[in-house]
């Protein structure tokens, strides 16, 4: 496959390791606990234990699978909102297809689907459009959630719903933000990490200049990384080789799809139809202040949570879960007193274990058990 | 799709299935008689008995177990590039007989028909069947037929159920990979899964992928000629490559190692799994037999394997070891390992 098979090029990742094995070997004489790398995104995560990647790493370099799996973050309150929504006769409930396990406090997408509700899957919000034009007696709501990577198609959707005149569309609107929740993650007390693997399709929305705080004003390196197993191993060399020099700034790695600017048209149309909310609940993390966004005012029309009456509880996390800890990197996921005992991908109890792309979950499907000391 | 002017012409051209067509009455006759008895034309249905019947003599002379399966087909599309309900339904029920090493003899077909089918498709897919029974040398001896109000079912589901018999010489069980052994597959994983995913046409895809749906009973036979002591063999179905060969693993308590860079995936399906954020391991197939067997047996099997046209991209894709018991194990090619475990409920593409 072209453009793809030049980025799992065996023969480079060995060389690639190589390099990143002598860059390990020279720091760690000034090392008193491993480095601690955060891929922020699911994505990476995804690639990281597709590839087998975090075991062809030396020793003293730690992955910490960071918070940006939009599935695994999505607290149990906002899935029984969607429940809610989705159990009303008048509605058709669309939804990308990894969100329809994610547990409620009653029941997931999924169950609500067996027991009567009209949930589809589909692959993009235009597809949802596509529904409320075939089906103008009832109303299709598109359950947005995800970063900035997944913000401009719905944003566009809306947009184009308006220019139609289709009323019987609307958005349930759960999107999040990056750089909020990454300053939340390094603004923990307990927060060791070393620097950063940045989200590269998020980039290639915002552009580069939102992570320049994390290199100047906390002075973690950051490179803005792609998603094929040699841009993680690439990115990884690009920050051992700041960490070496004592540097931290902002490097793009993923320069073949990312853009320094971002995307003009997509950003347009984000902060055209979404504004900033005051604080979002993430599962896991609590609440993190600016890190959701919701419809402005002129799209209320287009808007599930002001067209439709939505519970909007909030459910608090099991006690026993750790997933805030694992995502700050304080624990490693075995080190939770659930993990693969009450809290497994058949029936997950914390946000890690519910996506393929959450770190709990990788780790129990990759059969990784505690490195003994 | 079948031509229907191929097809002898039937006086409910251009007609719809009515609940009259399942009501036990004459339109119930008259279809059975011009559409399943004219179409299958096997000697045992013409009678119209209740019941089929074998002389045990003629059983008891290709060996000494009988081998009885039974399967039900649901696809959506009933048509799709490569095959139709009727060939996968006959493929499939004929490939479960054969891995279990039963040479197929007899199949049944249930029908379950909803108001308002098109009574030419039911035909085509008679046509179908039987043109895939007489390819895997089977006859479709029996049947039963119901017709449910619109809404009841979804155009068309079929059962099948089929008896083979099996020599003395066999012993395919799961439970017998041992350390050592190898796995050796007849073909590319996922065309099947593939071919579903864009014959639905939600997704606009322009690719070019076929099912694999086909017989494997010639090949199978082939096999057993070179290596009559197969230890393990299933058909990979829904579920895929990962889910045959878990449970290979948990029955024989053994560890089963996959090398990725020999897994044959086409362009196309791979395409569309890095689409669609789908594994093709876990990809339906229609026509892929994984078999384990011992080391020394595989050379000469790998080359019988290549010389028939179900198994000309045969190729061996890892092997057994001892421990870790119970696990799938794939190396990356990255000098990395994955975990390779059953799904947990259905595969669902990811966000991004």
């Amino acid at each position: 496959m072209k453009f793809v098979d030049e980025f799992r090029d065996t023969e480079k990742a060995k060389t690639l390791t190589k390099e990143i094995q002598k860059i390990a070997k020279r720091l760690e004489p000034n090392q008193t606990k491993p480095l601690q790398i955060m891929e922020f995104c699911g994505g990476h995560t995804h690639t990281i234990f597709r590839y087998g990647i975090e075991q062809m790493l030396p020793d003293n370099i730690e992955m910490v699978h960071g918070p940006g799996c939009p599935v695994c973050v999505l607290p149990m309150g906002r899935v029984d909102d969607c429940v809610s929504l989705a159990e009303r006769s008048e509605v058709i409930f669309t939804t990308f297809g990894d969100a329809m396990r994610v547990p409620g406090s009653k029941k997931s997408l999924l169950q609500a689907k067996a027991d009567g509700a009209d949930i589809r899957m589909t692959y993009s919000p235009m597809d949802a459009l596509n529904l409320a034009r075939k089906n103008p007696d009832r109303e299709v709501i598109f359950f947005g959630l995800g970063f900035e990577t997944t913000m401009p198609s719905t944003a566009l959707t809306v947009l184009q719903a308006e220019r139609e005149g289709i009323t019987n569309f609307s958005l349930f609107c759960n999107h999040i933000t990056t750089v909020p929740t990454i300053k939340a993650v390094l603004d923990s007390p307990d927060m060791q990490l070393d620097g950063f693997l940045a989200p590269g399709h998020v980039a290639m929305v915002i552009g580069e200049r939102p992570f320049d705080f994390i290199t100047k004003d906390y002075h973690k390196p950051l490179v803005i990384t792609g998603f094929e197993p040699l841009d993680i191993l690439h990115s990884m060399w690009m920050l051992l080789k700041q960490i070496e020099a004592k540097q931290s700034v902002v490097e793009n790695q993923y320069s073949r799809i990312v853009p320094p600017e971002g995307n003009g048209p997509a950003l347009e149309a984000l902060t055209k139809v979404y504004e900033v909310r005051e604080f979002f609940e993430w599962r896991g993390l609590g609440s993190i202040d600016h890190s959701g966004v919701r419809m402005k005012k002129e799209y209320a029309a287009f808007d599930a949570e002001q067209k439709f009456d939505v519970p909007n509880l909030k459910i608090a996390d099991p006690k026993s879960c750790q997933c805030g800890e694992v995502v700050k990197g304080v624990i490693k996921p075995w080190d939770c007193k659930i993990f693969g005992t009450k809290c497994n991908p058949e029936n997950p109890m914390g946000a890690l274990m519910v996506s393929s792309e959450g770190a709990c979950a990788a780790y129990f499907n990759n059969g990784y058990e505690k490195k003994s000391a | 799709m079948i031509d229907l002017e191929s097809l002898p012409k039937t006086k409910f051209r251009g007609k719809n299935i009515t609940l009259a067509h399942g009501a036990g009455g004459k339109a119930m006759r008259d279809l059975i008689d011009e559409v399943f008895v004219a179409g299958f034309d096997s000697p045992e249905l013409t009678l119209l008995e209740d019941q089929a019947r074998f002389e045990l003599a003629d059983l008891s002379k290709l060996g000494s177990k009988l081998a009885m399966t039974t399967d039900c087909y649901v696809v959506d599309p009933l048509f799709f590039p490569g095959g139709d309900i009727g060939k996968l339904a006959v493929t499939g029920t004929v490939n479960d007989l054969a891995v279990g090493g039963a040479t197929p003899l007899y199949l049944t077909c249930g029908m379950i028909i909803e108001e308002g089918f098109s009574i030419d498709d039911l035909q085509r897919i008679v046509a179908s069947m039987k043109a895939t029974a007489d390819s895997c040398g089977v006859r479709i001896v029996t049947g039963d037929t119901k017709v449910v109000p619109r809404g009841a079912a979804d155009k068309l589901f079929i059962n099948t159920a089929g008896i083979g018999v099996i020599p003395e010489s066999s012993n395919i069980l799961a439970d017998r990979a041992q350390a050592g052994d190898v796995v050796i597959i007849n073909g590319y994983v996922g065309d099947h899964g593939a071919a579903i995913v864009d014959a639905r046409g939600e997704l606009a895809l322009e690719i070019s992928t076929v099912t694999d749906c086909q017989p494997l009973n010639g090949l199978i036979s082939e096999m057993l000629k070179v290596c009559p002591d197969i230890h393990c063999m299933r058909d990979a179905t829904r579920g895929g490559l990962a889910t045959v060969l878990n449970e290979f693993a948990t029955s024989s308590d053994v560890a089963i190692q996959l090398d990725n860079n020999k897994i044959p995936v086409r362009e196309e399906v791979r395409g569309v799994c890095e689409i669609l954020g789908l594994d093709p391991l876990y990809l339906a197939n229609e026509g892929k037999l994984i078999a384990i067997v011992a080391k020394e047996d595989s050379e000469t099997l790998l080359k019988v394997m290549q010389q028939h046209p179900a198994g000309e991209d045969s190729c061996i894709i890892g092997y057994v070891e001892e421990s870790p018991q119970g696990k799938v194990i794939l190396e990356t090619g990255f000098g990395g390992n994955r975990m390779i475990d059953m799904l947990i409920g259905e595969q669902l593409p990811r966000i991004c």
